[in-house]
């Protein structure tokens, strides 16, 4: 009974996400004495697919349909669903991005499966009971589940559990599966992405800025820093409220959830609800000119001072060093 | 138009998080609850502004004890016309997805809109797991909802970006930031909610197929190191060479 991964590729490429779900599925195949298989629905060239091996996978199953280049959650799901029962697999790893939160539950459905969404590190084998942690209210606090039914299904979070390499001994093949495209009740009719920024979801890097920047028109410098460090920008409630900064920018309680490696808040104070969503970083860096800012208890190394004196010189030191590096 | 709207009960954003019974029970003592944000600002208002503009009507639907009676007359005064709760204490998102499914088939619906996730155990499941069960077309994380006639079109977010979809009626979406802004209850609304009706369901036979067995608090951080804003340059070697994060 293999473990099976789901794998979406960003335009052709496997990210880090992808392997971090690849690594993860071999080593809960290899707790369970099995094999992680990872399955494909983008008909790729079975050089980038074998590629997966890398991280520990056996074997790469494409499975290819007109139907699925149109992404609808049912219609993956159900396909998914008719692979797991051809390949008898019973536990199913994606990661918990946008694909996987939306396909995950509609699968959890059709399997009948036990689903925890959004773990944090390797699971824990009891018989047929897997416990695995993931984070709870909002990141405030982390609860150790236990998947009790026979099918189950982990979305790993990304970025909390580093992809392992191995030995590349995966092959791919073609997997039949009869798909109706009739079955497809959603239909995608454009897809709009901002070219060349760095996804904030997975960004290993995001410089964050709040309402201590006091208007749109100062975000050049927190652009800039963005550039230097090839990171994300990202942005506290209010900012994206009064528009100073677009929705897709809000982090925290409300908004998205990020663990970077590195966050670095500027102007912001740090709000319970703005913590809850940035709390997972690796480490936290506040500037900020109110040394009583909550922020910096959370924070890891942090300056008190204006953001304007400091962030102009800190862009100019991070030049220096990526000059330097 | 027929919209049911799902909505949680989670605690206020402000709530210090806390265990007891050896941290095996979240300690709701003085924990103030409210809808979960994404079910009452996005879900539920878009609902009414479309009912508003299309006609139809909007129920909210909540799977829960009787202390969840504030949430639901909370939902009714933001202007929801009656309310439905499967009388059972919610377990894992399974089981909450099967009461809500079981009842959107005895009782015809055309569109089941739930937050995207709720701010306590944040899963971004139950949507998902309607649809699924019900074999409904599932729109998750939407941020925009349009319908013309029987047909409806959505914005939503994907990584980098978003799409544009279109599904048919009947379908299950999440709703996420931007489907609309949140309504603050006027005293008709509060006052009219008193009287509108609550239909309390019993629960269906459901197993749960997840249970929490403990919970912990993340590790506190040590203590910020801080630097002087005249010496940004040890900021840049502190992350170079002690978090080797650059
Ligand atoms: C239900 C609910 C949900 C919420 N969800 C979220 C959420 O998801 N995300 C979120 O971010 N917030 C959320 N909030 C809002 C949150 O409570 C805070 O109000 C918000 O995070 C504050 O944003 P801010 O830090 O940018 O602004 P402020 O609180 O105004 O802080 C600005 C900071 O900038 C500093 N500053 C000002 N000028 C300068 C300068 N020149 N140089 C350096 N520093 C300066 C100030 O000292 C201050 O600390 C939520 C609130 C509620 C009630």
């Amino acid at each position: 009974m293999p473990v099976l991964v789901f794998a979406e590729s960003a335009n052709g490429t496997f990210k880090k996400s992808n392997f971090e779900a690849v690594s993860y599925g071999a080593r809960v195949a290899a707790q369970l004495n099995t094999e992680a298989y990872v399955i494909d629905f983008e008909n790729m060239s079975g050089d980038v697919l074998k590629s997966l091996g890398e991280y520990g996978a056996t074997k790469v199953y494409r499975v290819a349909s007109d139907a699925l280049k149109n992404f609808d959650a049912g219609l993956y799901a159900k396909v998914l669903n008719d692979v797991a029962q051809k390949l008898n697999a019973t536990t199913v790893i994606f990661a918990f991005n946008y694909s996987g939160k939306a396909i995950a539950p509609v699968l959890a459905a059709k399997m009948n499966a036990g689903y925890v969404a959004g773990a944090i590190d390797i699971p824990v084998m009891e018989g047929n009971t897997i416990k695995i942690r993931k984070n709870v209210f909002s990141g405030k606090a982390i609860a150790m589940y236990a998947i009790h039914s026979e099918n189950k299904i982990i979305a790993l979070t990304p970025n909390t559990v580093a992809p392992v390499k191995t030995e590349n001994k995966c092959s791919v093949e073609n997997l039949e599966i009869a798909i109706n495209a009739t079955d497809s009740k959603v239909k995608v009719k454009e897809v709009v992405k901002a070219s060349g920024k760095i996804t904030l979801s997975d960004a290993d890097i995001v410089v964050s800025a709040g309402r201590g920047l006091k208007g749109p028109e100062n975000w050049g410098m927190v652009e800039e820093m963005a550039n230097i460090l090839g990171a994300a920008t990202a942005c506290s409630r209010p900012v994206a409220d009064i528009h100073w900064r677009p929705h897709e920018e809000h982090v925290g309680q409300t908004g998205l959830t990020v663990r970077p490696n590195l966050y670095i808040a500027l102007g912001i104070s740090g709000a319970i609800q703005h913590l809850a969503g940035v709390n997972g970083s690796k480490v936290i860096v506040v500037i900020n000119k109110d040394p009583e800012a909550p922020f910096f208890k959370a924070a890891d190394y942090g300056i008190v001072g204006d953001v304007f004196e400091v962030v102009p010189k800190l862009n100019e030191a991070f030049k220096k060093f990526k000059a330097g590096a | 138009m027929k919209f049911l709207v799902c909505i949680s009960k989670a605690p206020d954003t402000t709530t210090k998080i806390a265990f007891t019974d050896n941290n095996t029970k979240f300690n709701n003592d003085k924990v103030v609850f409210i809808v979960n944000p994404y079910d009452e600002w996005y879900a539920l208002v878009r609902a009414l502004e479309l009912k508003e503009k299309l006609g139809g009507t909007v129920t909210v639907i909540n799977v829960g004890a009787a202390d969840t009676d504030a949430i639901i007359r909370k939902a009714l005064a933001i202007g929801a016309d009656d309310a439905v709760r499967i009388d059972a204490e919610p377990g894992d998102a399974m089981f909450v997805a099967k009461q809500i499914a079981e009842y959107v088939k005895a009782n015809a619906y055309d569109i089941v809109l739930c937050g995207k996730e709720t701010i306590d155990y944040n899963g971004s499941e139950v949507g998902g797991m309607i649809a699924g069960l019900l074999d409904w077309g599932y729109v998750s994380l939407a941020s925009s909802l349009e319908l013309n006639g029987n047909t409806a079109t959505l914005n939503r977010e994907i990584a980098g970006g978003h799409e544009t979809v279109e599904v048919n009626i009947p379908f299950v979406l999440s709703a996420a930031k931007g489907m609309a802004e949140a309504r603050i209850p006027n005293m008709r609304g509060i006052m009219a909610a008193r009287t509108k009706p609550v239909a309390i369901v019993a629960a269906v036979a459901s197993e749960n197929y997840t249970s929490i067995i403990s919970y912990e608090l993340p590790k506190e951080k040590t203590g910020v190191k801080l630097v002087s804003a005249d010496n940004v340059g040890e900021l840049v070697s502190l992350l170079h060479n002690e978090a080797k994060v650059i």
